[in-house]
């Protein structure tokens, strides 16, 4: 990556997610965290340190991670079942679905280590699918922080919001990309920089990289506007109509499968009300072994990868 | 006709039925198993007559395994929980889950005669826009805890149930009862070992074990013998009884003496109590005739 990049301080949200949930917890009786032996691995020794009640680990065992949180949403907590992203969303999927979605359940969902997070471990550790699988969900919010900031705004909002929510958090460490006073309401995306070429729509650990490249389309010419959507359901429809207006080209960037995620839900909107041209970068298939920098570049997830589907979108290859 | 014309109301406190349930309910409650015993057999042959009478209406349903279930359903919310129809929300309540959720028509027909709505409401089972779906919808059906219908749901969300008021200290409690074919799902065993890892003395799970399944057998599809020592390894303290004896089912149904949950096998008769329904395969979701329901009706007035 580029020297500005390197740099940057980076960071893991899992700190951030831990530290905001027990604060939170402190002053709310209601909130507790449910685990599936993954407690290390969400970051929540420390939780379970000051709240030993209050964390609650089904041992390996998904179906029941999800089942029992919907049972202690009835009993009246707000349960933040936080587990590696691959096995909460797929293996648990129709509790999901039943238990908590069409149960209308407020349990929070935290997919921990996602997209490929855990790169050299390989696809079945990957968590590419969870966007797509979660959109299928009749009625779940889907909330993709980019930094510690929308981290910890996407708990505090998780409490509130009533409802069943998805929030996938990120392990690959990323740069703050989120000013601070940014409000943080449903369904409402940022809008990084203004541009009026190109429109470059990002979530979680995409949005460093949609700026980094919105800086190399400056260098060659081309203006580009940054929107960190941060919501994927229910998505910022508003801001999507209006990049269709006033730019000439839409790209999309996830971590994610190209399969019914972002780009997807982004395309909906522009096929349906506002065509223009739209380029989906994402992650096609499996992936090959490789770290997960190796595979974000083998996939052209970086900066020189989304400024060429932006140029590419733009008819000027 | 837009769907808001022939959508159902919403389903409402029946006023009179639960002024009787409550009355009644506590004072069976309060009454020895043998003693409350013939008046849960009353309500259960009205709740049996009920069922069929609402599948022959839907021309649908589950009608075997509604009528192996009746008993429990009925000791269980008329002769052992405390239920709020005036307030189906109450934090206090103890929870009635059922989990083999196919088995809504006695669910309802449960629910009905507690008062948490009018019973001629089952007339409109499964038509179109009716609250009352084929499986049970905590959303649209107050009383129901939590939607059920794919198997293998309802005994991990009762688990958290327990779980949750073993945490907040109250002294409600959960009942769940399951298919016995639904027990060859994965996710119950993993229930099982979370509750009593947890040592949920509040919480009672019970197997509905009429031996068939809906294509067989359950021991000539997936055998699950023997379900009490596979209980019992799993921790919890198992009672084993006739779940057609009301007696029986009261006393099953008392709070565990051992600190640990209690699973109850209640070995019962798919289509009990109509002759020709009984222990027979495909009365599984066959719907019966108008003389066959006119034959069922008879024998349950005898």
């Amino acid at each position: 990556m580029t020297a500005v990049a390197e740099r940057t301080p980076t960071f893991d949200c899992r700190v951030d997610f831990a530290d905001e949930l027990a604060r939170l917890a402190r002053a709310d009786e209601r909130i507790v965290a449910v685990c599936n032996d993954s407690v290390g691995s969400s970051n929540l020794v420390k939780f379970r340190e000051e709240f030993p009640d209050r964390l609650i680990n089904v041992g390996i065992a998904e179906q029941d991670l999800v089942g029992v949180a919907a049972g202690l949403a009835n009993a009246g907590f707000v349960p933040f079942v936080s587990a590696a992203a691959p096995f909460l969303t797929a293996r648990a999927l129709e509790q999901i679905k039943a238990d908590v979605a069409y149960s209308d359940r407020h349990v929070v969902l935290c997919g921990q280590s996602p997209g490929m997070a855990y790169g050299e471990l390989g696809p079945t550790h990957h968590s590419i699918e969870d966007l797509s699988w979660m959109r299928a969900v009749a009625g779940m919010q889907i909330v993709v922080p980019a930094d510690p900031l929308e981290t910890r705004s996407a708990v505090r909002w998780a409490v509130e919001c009533g409802r069943p929510s998805y929030i996938r958090i990120p392990r690959f460490k990323v740069p703050a990309v989120t000013p601070e006073d940014t409000p943080f309401e449903t369904g409402r995306a940022t809008r990084l920089v203004d541009g009026g070429d190109v429109t470059l729509i990002a979530i979680g650990t995409m949005v460093s990289r949609a700026l980094d490249a919105a800086t190399l389309l400056r260098e060659q010419g081309l203006s580009a506007r940054v929107v960190n959507m941060t919501f994927v359901e229910p998505l910022d429809v508003a801001e999507v109509l209006a990049a269709a207006h006033d730019t000439r080209a839409i790209v999309t960037v996830e971590e994610g499968l190209l399969s019914g995620g972002l780009g997807a839900a982004v395309a909906r909107v522009v096929a349906e009300h506002r065509p223009v041209p739209v380029r989906m970068l994402g992650v096609p298939t499996f992936a090959p072994t490789g770290s997960t920098s190796f595979l974000l570049d083998h996939f052209g997830l970086n900066a020189a990868g989304i400024a060429a589907a932006a140029r590419e979108a733009l008819g000027r290859v | 006709m837009t769907t808001l014309e022939i959508a159902s109301p919403p389903l409402q406190l029946d006023e009179d039925a639960a002024a009787v349930y409550v009355e009644q309910s506590a004072r069976l409650r309060a009454l020895s198993p043998a003693q409350a015993a013939p008046e849960l057999a009353k309500i259960s042959t009205r709740i049996r007559r009920d069922v069929l009478t609402t599948i022959q209406a839907a021309q649908m349903g589950h009608v075997g395994g509604d009528l192996s279930v009746t008993d429990l359903l009925v000791t269980a919310m008329w002769g052992t929980l405390q239920l709020d129809p005036y307030a189906p929300d109450n934090p206090l309540r103890d929870r009635f889950v059922l989990s083999k959720g196919h088995c809504a028509a006695a669910l309802y027909s449960t629910l009905a005669s507690c008062g948490f709505f009018p019973q001629e409401r089952l007339t409109e089972f499964m038509a179109p826009l009716s609250p009352l779906n084929g499986h049970p919808n905590r959303v649209k059906v107050p009383g129901v805890e939590t939607n059920t219908g794919p198997l293998g749901h309802g005994f991990p969300v009762a688990t958290g149930c327990a779980l949750g008021a073993q945490l907040r200290g109250e002294a409600w409690r959960t009942i769940v009862v399951l298919g016995d074919g639904e027990m060859q799902e994965g996710s119950n065993w993993e229930a099982a070992m979370t509750a009593a890892h947890y040592g949920l003395a509040n919480l009672t799970a019970v197997v509905d074990r009429n031996r068939l399944q809906q294509g067989a057998r359950t021991e000539d599809t997936k055998s699950l013998e023997p379900l009490d020592a596979k209980w019992a390894s799993f921790g919890w303290e198992v009672r084993v009884i006739d779940g057609h004896d009301h007696a029986a089912i009261k006393q099953a149904f008392a709070p565990s003496s051992t600190g640990r949950p209690v699973a109850v096998v209640a070995n019962t008769i798919k289509g009990k109590g109509v002759s020709f329904m009984e222990d027979r395969v495909e009365w599984h979701h066959k719907v019966p005739t108008d003389e066959q329901v006119r034959l069922a009706l008879e024998e349950l007035s005898r």
